[in-house]
């Protein structure tokens, strides 16, 4: 007896045709079956009512820190779910800089085993290149991958070894699956703070020059040339950066990119009088850089937007800038600010839902972002004329570092479905759930 | 008055209005350390805590003198002796010190910001007596004092800002004060420790001593921090004092009226000529004695304006500022 759900009445965003248009999606069994005419009658199907929404694939974060096993003050895994799911994400990637690192099948299974009691939003482990993320030895990589690891990084830190890095986009192919690195030199960091350049100099506080960013990228991009290897570029944060990507794809090499709301979005500015909400590696840049990622965002070659979602404790930002931590919180408002690049014509919506879902997706071989039969029904529903006012203290995450605290947005996810299953629901009048006759 | 600040974090910004009347106020204390008693009642039953969070000597004994000048009642916390070492946080230490409801917290720390984070936790003045690579306003303000003194106005004057720029917030202090002033400034040192990004602060950039010095009404030099640039920022210790060390050769290009600042402490034979230090365009001592004025003019201003504030939140009249005017009424009659 199979099971079948139309979700009725919205604006159906397919960003792999590229269209927005008024259409029900009908769900069988936890899978897509079809999209069809508005009003089109589905025989022993409940209803769910997608009146005034955007319904879109549900959305991809493939870089998201939630923190546990070991810091769980800051977030666990339940938490980092239930704020992906406040923020419309059906499926989140989670980085291994947890402690344990996970760089074990050990830690992946008990990561997965911890997002299984969660519920909710898919969470997929991101295995550790090196043993500790120490930048020595490679990490069972296969062992992980095994357990279902679907990427390796040693984000937060970045590969400083070349011959390391040669080695881990050559392991990788085995699986092929991509090496995510943080692409800044820390000998060029320098032990810096924030983005090096006026604001900087301003502040008396050390810079990261973007061109720690650029030579590795390009130190990267050449590995890839050498191995074969897949290479995806975290939080890319630089116009030359986006160039240096550009390039590399129209040469073929395999090559992703993704790109954070806070870059997007903020400049070098934001960190004002010592704001360390506006502190996070790589820094928050120019409006130059701006202006490239945004471009770099629309013609594809940013592959995604991923939130970095970081959290830290209020006490690892309420003190002296070059002692805060690095990094802020992102999934509860990385759509908005999303939606935020739409209304200002720097991309369309379809495209924005493309880099939040279907590129996302693929880079990591998920199966995810697109709407096509057969394909895991995730969908996220969008409101999006509600107007809002990001509030920290609301936040599901149980952490508030956000420099976006107090700003006005609009548009909102209300519902995500994982597999056909509401799992996320603040539609205004919700009991709409109703079985046709 | 155009100086209406609560705290002292900075200079940024600051109009040329407030940084007069600031360098005004300054110049009519001075006369109060040339007399016998060197002591008004103008702050009298105020406390200034010095908490300061990296060594200093010139600095910290000008506060104190500063305050007590003024019969306020002085505190000093040195880092080592108070709660860091049992790993308090700045916010908490500032927190405790202002429940002890001091007047003002001068406040000198090793970071960047650390004032301007003080000043979010606190509501009494904050006067930043140095806070990493970041600012050093009253060594600014002295510098100025110093300058106008002999000059008798700064705007359109030429100064070259010799050393460390990276790493200096007496340099970053003294840019914005000057810009403000209407001075032409030029800075000056390596490459390495002299970011381009200052031209768009509105300073001449030279790499180049005696390009930079040419033609100087004020030559003012910053003092190399040997602790933390060996062998990174430039090769030796030698060699940069080849290049960069102002000798009497290298003063002879500035205008014959040239004066020399420099805010101490000295490594005599790196970066300047004993023969200069000690030379008789050196005004370096005048800035020790200037120093202390500002500091007094700080105190009084954020102190007595705070008092006034509070009396007028009690509702008591303007009582207060009449007190400590006469001071100011000096100044007046000898301006």
């Amino acid at each position: 007896m199979s099971r079948r759900l139309v979700v009725a009445g919205g604006r159906v965003v397919d960003p792999v045709a590229g269209t927005v248009a008024p259409g029900d999606v009908v769900v069988e069994d936890g899978r897509f079956a079809a999209v069809e005419q508005p009003g089109v009658e589905v025989a022993e199907a409940e209803t769910l009512d997608a009146r005034g929404l955007l319904v879109m694939p549900g959305l991809v974060d493939v870089h998201v820190h939630l923190r546990e096993p070991g810091q769980e003050y800051k977030e666990t895994i339940a938490t980092g779910v239930a704020a992906a799911l406040a923020g419309g994400f059906a499926s989140v990637a989670c980085m291994a800089n947890t402690n344990p690192v996970n760089d074990s099948g050990a830690v992946t299974q008990f990561i997965l085993d911890r997002a299984a009691v969660a519920g909710g939003a898919r969470v997929h482990p991101i295995g550790a290149v090196s043993v500790g993320l120490g930048g020595q030895a490679l990490a069972e990589i296969g062992e992980m991958h095994r357990i279902g690891i679907v990427a390796v990084s040693d984000d937060g830190r970045p590969i400083m070894s070349a011959g390391l890095m040669r080695r881990a986009l050559e392991y990788t192919r085995l699986f092929d699956i991509p090496v995510i690195a943080h692409e800044e030199d820390d000998e060029l960091c320098g032990g810096g703070v924030m983005n090096e350049g006026v604001t900087a100099l301003r502040l008396g506080l050390r810079g990261r020059p973007a061109a720690a960013e650029e030579v590795m990228i390009a130190r990267d991009l050449a590995l890839v040339e050498l191995t074969g290897g897949r290479l995806h570029v975290a939080h890319i944060s630089t116009a030359r950066g986006v160039e240096l990507v550009r390039q590399a794809k129209a040469r073929g090499l395999r090559v992703t990119a993704e790109a954070a709301p806070h870059h997007l979005v903020l400049t070098e500015e934001a960190v004002g009088d010592y704001d360390a909400n506006a502190k996070m590696a790589p820094p928050l840049r120019t409006g130059a850089d701006v202006a490239a990622l945004r471009a770099g965002l629309a013609d594809g070659t940013i592959d995604a937007i991923a939130s970095d979602h970081a959290p830290h404790h209020q006490d690892q930002k309420d003190c002296e800038f070059d002692q805060a931590a690095f990094g802020i919180v992102g999934l509860e408002t990385a759509l908005a600010l999303g939606l935020r690049l739409v209304a200002e014509g720097a991309l369309d919506l379809p495209t924005l839902v493309h880099r939040m879902s279907t590129g996302p997706a693929r880079l990591l071989g998920l199966p995810a972002g697109t709407l096509a039969p057969g394909a895991a029904a995730d969908l996220t529903l969008v409101d999006p004329e509600r107007r809002w006012k990001i509030a920290a203290r609301q936040f599901r995450s149980k952490s508030r570092n956000t420099p976006f605290d107090g700003w006005d947005v609009v548009g909102r996810a209300v519902a995500v479905l994982v597999g056909g299953r509401l799992v996320h629901d603040e539609r205004p009048a919700t009991p709409t759930l109703r079985v046709a006759s | 008055m155009a100086f209406t600040q609560r705290h002292l974090l900075g200079l940024e910004g600051m109009s040329a209005e407030a940084i007069t009347a600031i360098l005004d106020t300054a110049a009519s204390f001075k006369e109060i350390s040339e007399r016998d008693i060197k002591k008004v009642p103008t702050l009298r039953g105020k406390t200034v805590i010095n908490l300061f969070y990296e060594s200093s000597t010139r600095t910290r004994t000008s506060f104190e003198i500063a305050a007590k000048r003024l019969s306020a009642d002085t505190i000093n916390l040195s880092a080592s002796a108070s709660s860091v070492s049992k790993g308090e946080t700045l916010a908490d230490t500032a927190r405790n010190l202002e429940a002890m409801r001091p007047d003002a917290l001068v406040v000198r720390h090793p970071l960047s910001g650390a004032c301007a984070l003080v000043a979010r936790h606190v509501t009494c003045p904050i006067v930043n007596a140095g806070d990493g690579c970041h600012e050093h306003p009253t060594q600014a303000l002295l510098d100025c004092l110093t300058i106008r003194e002999h000059r008798g106005q700064i705007a359109g004057l030429t100064v070259a800002v010799v050393g460390d720029l990276l790493h200096s917030r007496v340099g970053r202090s003294n840019v914005h004060a000057l810009r403000a002033l209407g001075a032409t400034v030029r800075l000056v040192g390596p490459p390495t420790l002299l970011p381009p990004e200052f031209a768009t602060m509105g300073c001449d950039v030279h790499t180049r001593l005696e390009d930079g010095v040419r033609d100087a009404d004020v030559i003012m030099m910053l003092r190399i921090q040997r602790e933390r640039l060996g062998g990174i920022f430039f090769p030796s210790l030698d060699e940069y004092s080849h290049y960069y060390c102002l000798t009497e050769d290298a003063v002879r290009l500035a205008r014959p009226d040239v004066v020399i600042l420099h805010p101490g402490p000295l490594n005599r034979g790196l970066e300047i000529a004993s023969s200069v230090a000690d030379g008789p365009y050196s005004l370096i001592m005048n800035q020790v004695t200037n120093g202390l004025a500002v500091r007094m003019a700080i105190l009084y201003m954020l102190v007595a304006r705070s008092k006034a504030v509070q009396f007028a939140d009690e509702g008591s009249g303007t009582a207060a500022l009449p007190a400590a005017e006469p001071v100011r009424g000096r100044s007046g009659g000898r301006a």
